[in-house]
């Protein structure tokens, strides 16, 4: 008798008395992911008005003198907050979505992006020329702390608007859209009263951008993501029990409504900063946990999957804003919502057909 | 309740109720005309209207507050009544025109004209914006009623954004490549009165106008739609013709509210709820009511939004986004589950 045996399917792995169920599948991906990651990086850093080969790219991160200052002061940095940047709303789209069981939840529709986005044009158009020029200075360290403000603020507030006796994924989406629609409004009327060079500069803020990230922009995130990323790992151990639904989580012990605010709070925490280093990047935080779900093939967004699939799809997407329309660089926003847009319609329609709703 | 308030008799003033709402709207386009930044006393404005003699107040009075209060008049009611079409035929307490990518999508189509064939002028570009208003409104509609069970608050409310987030993605990209599109844009989208473009006044009208004819034949279809598309077949309603007309009526009068007057998010989302309640589910009088109310309420956010800054002034999209929002936000949280 054969049996038949689902490629990439679960297998039991037994040691003496002790077995554990490995899934190939959800472990591979973080490897290929990173993989994908690591190549889609030497491109990104090969690229440019000054090309330099992949391979030469890998010499000169090993050591070797060539192109140094090109490659480790300006496009190695960028391409690190790029991935970062993704790596930091993929986790977090992961726990929102897991959270909410709702797969159009993102730290996108918990206004984190519009909250940051006029915060930042509000200190850009009153520190601007029109201002006397204030900025300088001030812009470089104040624009990312005042988005990280906003952002948190805004992630914060909408989900105690949307908090009644529970939460409700829906309501929560709801709740974000009007949020966001306010804050929209109150951005296009600053940008109205700023000078058109002020309003020049915030446009391309608010539209999310990796262009002319230092190492300063590296550190911050990579330091918050070594502290955090542990820490959300370690706590999501409740995920497990929350994704039953509150009544059998409860029954197992869990704080529910306590553990459920701490994991929020967490993605709003790693949305707000990767939004403070490089501005709203949209869809990236919806999209790379559905598509790591999918690519692991399991029933919920892997984090660690998702994580590492908003690295690739962030520098993907810039890799493509940079090259794609030939001399013009565009922000990575403008192509991460032009495709992730898509994504969003595929999935309401998707889940429609599953009569979730 | 609403069904026990209509046996009640609760909407049998109606008549009256019309009247007064007329007088509202009059008063409300008195106050923007009288009151502004520049202190103009009555008399003088009385002159400005009837006798003229081109001193500084009447030019203030004849070129800039009688074309702001017109656009107020026209943008006003062509959103409210586009308001209560929309959430007619989608049966959905949260749809708005503003929030359904119509905007997004008459902006979109504008930048464009003024990025690749350097369009200026509102009488140019509007043809863009209705083009760019319809296209994207059908876009959401198939969007969100794509699949089984047709199209729910939330499948609407998200497609529109998806489709919003999307133009916006373009639009983005665009004027961050043209410096002039860009300086047009952000005024547009701000959303205001002032500053328009007395020109275009005469050019909208008649869109304004056809879409309310439009809207006006389309409201017993709507009350038939009101009680599911299958009862409004049996009473012999083409269902078809009437979705048709009805959107039709909605792109006019949005797209042309829209690119006079720019993203007025929020009025046609809150009107409606409004009329509502005062007029009872019957279409034929919630349509009047609506367009009434909402020129009242975008001159009195016009009005206000001159008196909180003074001697400067705050937009009146602003204003309408400030009070708008915590009204969807209530409305979404009145409801237990969104299912509707």
């Amino acid at each position: 008798m054969t049996t038949v045996k689902r490629l990439g399917g679960p297998r039991a792995l037994r040691a003496g008395p002790a077995s554990f169920r490995v899934r190939p599948r959800p472990l591979l991906l973080v490897p290929a992911g990173l993989a994908v990651l690591a190549l889609l990086m030497a491109l990104n850093i090969g690229r440019g008005d000054y090309p330099i080969g992949v391979g030469e790219v890998v010499r000169t991160l090993l050591g070797s003198p060539e192109n140094r200052f090109v490659v480790m002061e300006l496009r190695l940095p960028r391409a690190l907050t790029g991935a970062l940047v993704g790596a930091a709303l993929g986790l977090s789209g992961a726990l929102t979505q897991s959270i909410t069981r709702n797969p159009l939840a993102s730290p996108d529709t918990l206004g984190v992006g519009q909250g940051a986005s006029v915060v930042v044009v509000a200190l850009t158009v009153a520190t601007g020329s029109a201002a006397g020029g204030a900025g300088g200075a001030l812009a470089g360290i104040g624009i990312p702390l005042a988005a990280l403000a906003g952002g948190l603020v805004s992630g914060v507030f909408v989900y105690m608007l949307a908090w009644r006796s529970g939460l409700d994924g829906y309501r929560l989406v709801l709740v974000g859209i009007g949020f966001a629609g306010v804050a929209s409004n109150i951005k296009w009327w600053l940008l109205a009263l700023g000078d058109v060079n002020d309003a020049s500069r915030a446009m391309a803020w608010i539209t999310g951008t990796l262009n002319a990230r230092g190492w300063e922009h590296v550190r911050p995130v990579a330091l918050a993501l070594a502290v955090l990323v542990p820490a959300v790992l370690i706590g999501a151990f409740a995920l497990g029990s929350l994704r039953l639904g509150d009544e059998p989580a409860r029954g197992l012990g869990l704080r529910v409504n306590l553990s459920r605010s701490l994991l929020v709070l967490a993605a709003i925490v790693l949305a707000s900063i990767a939004t403070a280093s490089a501005g709203p990047v949209e869809f990236v935080a919806l999209a790379a946990p559905q598509i790591a779900m999918r690519l692991a093939g399991t029933g919920q967004p892997p984090l660690v999957g998702s994580l590492v699939t908003g690295a690739v799809l962030t520098v993907g997407a810039d890799l493509i804003a940079r090259t794609a329309f030939g001399g013009v660089e565009l922000p990575v926003g403008v192509v991460t919502a032009v495709l992730g847009a898509p994504l969003l319609v595929y999935l309401l329609v998707r889940s429609r057909r599953k009569a979730i709703l | 309740m609403l069904i026990e308030a209509v046996r009640r008799g609760a909407f049998r003033h109606r008549p009256a109720v019309l009247l007064c709402l007329v007088l509202m709207t009059a008063l409300a386009a008195l106050a923007s005309v009288m009151i502004g930044a520049r202190h103009v006393p009555p008399a003088a404005v009385w002159d400005a209207i009837f006798a003229p003699s081109g001193t500084e107040e009447d030019i203030v009075v004849r070129s800039l507050r009688l074309p702001r209060t017109a656009f107020g008049v026209l943008a006003g009611t062509a959103l409210g009544v586009a308001g209560a079409l929309v959430q007619g035929h989608t049966r959905n307490p949260l749809a708005d025109p503003g929030l359904l990518g119509v905007t997004q999508g008459a902006a979109f189509a504008m930048v464009l004209s003024i990025f690749t064939f350097g369009v200026t002028g509102v009488g140019t570009y509007i043809w863009f914006g209705f083009t760019g208003a319809l296209a994207a409104s059908v876009l959401v509609f198939v969007l969100g009623g794509s699949g089984r069970g047709g199209a729910t608050p939330l499948t609407l409310a998200l497609a529109g954004a998806a489709v919003t987030a999307f133009l916006h993605g373009l639009v983005a990209g665009l004027v961050l490549l043209d410096e002039q599109a860009m300086d047009t844009y952000r005024f547009w989208q701000a959303g205001a009165l002032a500053g328009r473009d007395a020109d275009a006044l005469p050019v909208l009208l008649p869109f304004v106008l056809a879409g309310l004819v439009l809207a006006t034949a389309n409201a017993s279809g709507l009350n038939a739609l009101a009680l599911g598309e299958d009862v409004a077949r049996s009473l012999g309603h083409r269902i078809g013709l009437a979705r048709a007309v009805g959107v039709a009526a909605i792109t006019l009068l949005t797209g042309a509210a829209v690119a006079a007057c720019g993203a007025l998010a929020f009025l046609g989302l809150i009107v409606p709820h409004l009329a509502r309640a005062l007029s009872g589910p019957d279409h034929r009088w919630l349509l009047p009511f609506s367009g009434l109310l909402g020129a009242t309420l975008l001159l009195a956010a016009d009005v206000t939004g001159r008196l909180v800054a003074r001697p400067g002034e705050v937009e009146v999209g602003i204003m309408l986004a400030l009070l708008g929002g915590p009204f969807f936000i209530a409305l979404v949280r009145r409801r237990k589950a969104m299912r509707l």
